[in-house]
């Protein structure tokens, strides 16, 4: 155990979590393959130390922080949430992480700072899928400030009590449990705060399926699926997606008067 | 064989993560393999010269009925595990889906092919319909490797249906008369068909 004094959150789910094991072989991290079970083959390649994390843009104190510094001066906390991903399937991960609220407080956006945009790292050397360009590297996604600052989006930097494993976007990720996976983007290096809602790689790749806002959303189809159902790894049969995956009394004050469909 | 695979991983649990998901896309892989290896009979028997695949094993039917046995577990198991049966849904998918309704649009046509592929049904049409009737292989392949590449186009990663319909456009070749013509071995008349 790397985190043995960790604090419980109020946020954490009562369901039973998917086993390690299998939120370790099953992840999509296309920097390193575009199957399920390649990140945990070639990720080990990834080298996480040093890191950090560089902040630009619509902030008063620009700067970089170290990945030493992340776990020395916030707080821990673990915080079981589910995830689903936008191909239909669901874990119940026990995250370790701490408030993006928390971090983005340090560097103190201006009032121009409406998104914030996050990058993964950029080395094919390092990241073989970056070799192949379904996507436009380096990976890229982003929150409107709002969403960044909510009490549920966390920076993860563990699971289960223990280092975030490579395959699972390490050293540093995060987690938007209301919106599908791909949102939650991995080994982060750079936020830049915006004016202007920021591209994303999967916006670049392929607009008319996927959007800026992502919410989990089983009444808004995928263009070649429905996205009502969804299977917890682990069960055989589907379950029913649940709105905002089941965070819709958190979040959903965020999106009022905004039609859904739209903003997919 | 894949179908032996499939059961023992499944019980023993070596299916992966999602072992429901793993099923649904290795049946219809397998039936997409077999479709292929199908395909590629009457090309081997026309330049080997080994008649005896066609005429003594008839080979080309095993196979043909083996994809036919694969595609319909694969609508089997998106019927039972996508969607568990749930009827409205299903029709749901197939008004809003074209992806999903090109599979269809496969598996209804190999119907047919697969029902006439027993002599007793064969009988009824004469061996001319029957050829023209089996020809519908070349529209099913196709819709089979566009169903297989739309879906796999969430991944924004189509190399592998590229590389089926690589080997489908191969197949087309091997029977274009002028290169069938030079390949074709010399103990091989083509007016048997």
């Amino acid at each position: 155990i790397d985190f043995p004094h960790l604090k419980p959150s109020a946020f954490s789910t009562g369901e039973q979590s998917t086993p390690f094991a299998k939120i370790t072989a099953y992840a999509n991290f296309y920097e390193f393959g575009t199957d399920k079970s390649d990140p945990q083959r070639y990720a080990q390649t990834l080298t996480t130390r040093p890191w950090s994390v560089q902040v630009v843009g619509e902030v008063e104190k620009p700067g970089v922080i170290d990945m030493e510094e992340i776990l020395r001066k916030f707080t821990l906390e673990e915080r079981i949430y589910r995830l689903r991903c936008v191909e239909g399937w669901s874990m119940v991960i026990p995250w370790v992480g701490l408030p993006l609220s928390e971090l983005i407080k340090r560097f103190q956006p201006t009032s121009k700072a409406k998104y914030v945009q996050f990058s993964s790292l950029l080395d094919p050397k390092q990241m073989p899928g970056q070799e192949d360009r379904f996507l436009n590297w380096p990976y890229t996604e982003g929150l409107r400030i709002d969403e960044a600052m909510h009490p549920l989006t966390i920076l993860s930097v563990g699971l289960y009590g223990r280092v975030l494993p490579h395959e699972n976007g390490a050293p540093l990720r995060l987690v938007v449990p209301w919106k599908y996976g791909f949102k939650s983007i991995k080994s982060i290096v750079k936020m830049r705060f915006m004016e202007q809602e920021p591209l994303t790689s999967w916006i670049e790749a392929e607009p008319r399926a996927y959007g800026f806002y992502a919410n989990v959303n089983p009444t808004v189809p995928h263009p070649r699926w429905s996205q009502k159902k969804e299977r917890r790894i682990g069960e055989f049969f589907k379950r029913n997606t649940l709105m905002f995956n089941g965070y819709a009394e958190q979040v959903s004050s965020l999106y009022t008067d905004m039609d859904l469909r739209k903003y997919y | 064989m894949p179908l032996i695979f499939l059961i023992v991983g499944l019980v023993t649990e070596h299916l992966g993560a999602n072992p429901a998901e793993m099923i649904i896309h290795e049946t219809g892989q397998w039936a997409l393999r077999l479709l292929m290896l199908t395909l590629s009979i009457t090309p081997l028997v026309q330049i080997t010269g080994w008649s005896i695949l066609t005429v003594r094993y008839n080979l080309r039917r095993l196979l043909g009925l083996y994809a036919f046995f694969y595609a319909s577990l694969h609508l089997l198991s998106y019927l039972l595990l996508e969607q568990n049966f749930a009827w409205q849904e299903i029709m749901d998918d197939i008004l809003t889906h074209p992806a999903l309704d090109i599979g269809w649009l496969a598996f209804i046509l190999m119907i047919p092919l697969a029902m006439t592929s027993y002599p007793q049904l064969a009988h009824q049409l004469s061996r001319r319909r029957w050829q023209q009737l089996h020809q519908l292989i070349y529209l099913i392949s196709i819709s089979a490797i566009i169903h297989f590449g739309w879906l796999a186009q969430a991944k924004v990663d189509v190399r592998e249906p590229l590389i089926y319909a690589a080997i489908l456009l191969m197949l087309l070749l091997l029977r274009y008369p002028p290169v069938i013509r030079r390949l074709a071995h010399k103990n091989v008349t083509f007016s048997k068909e």
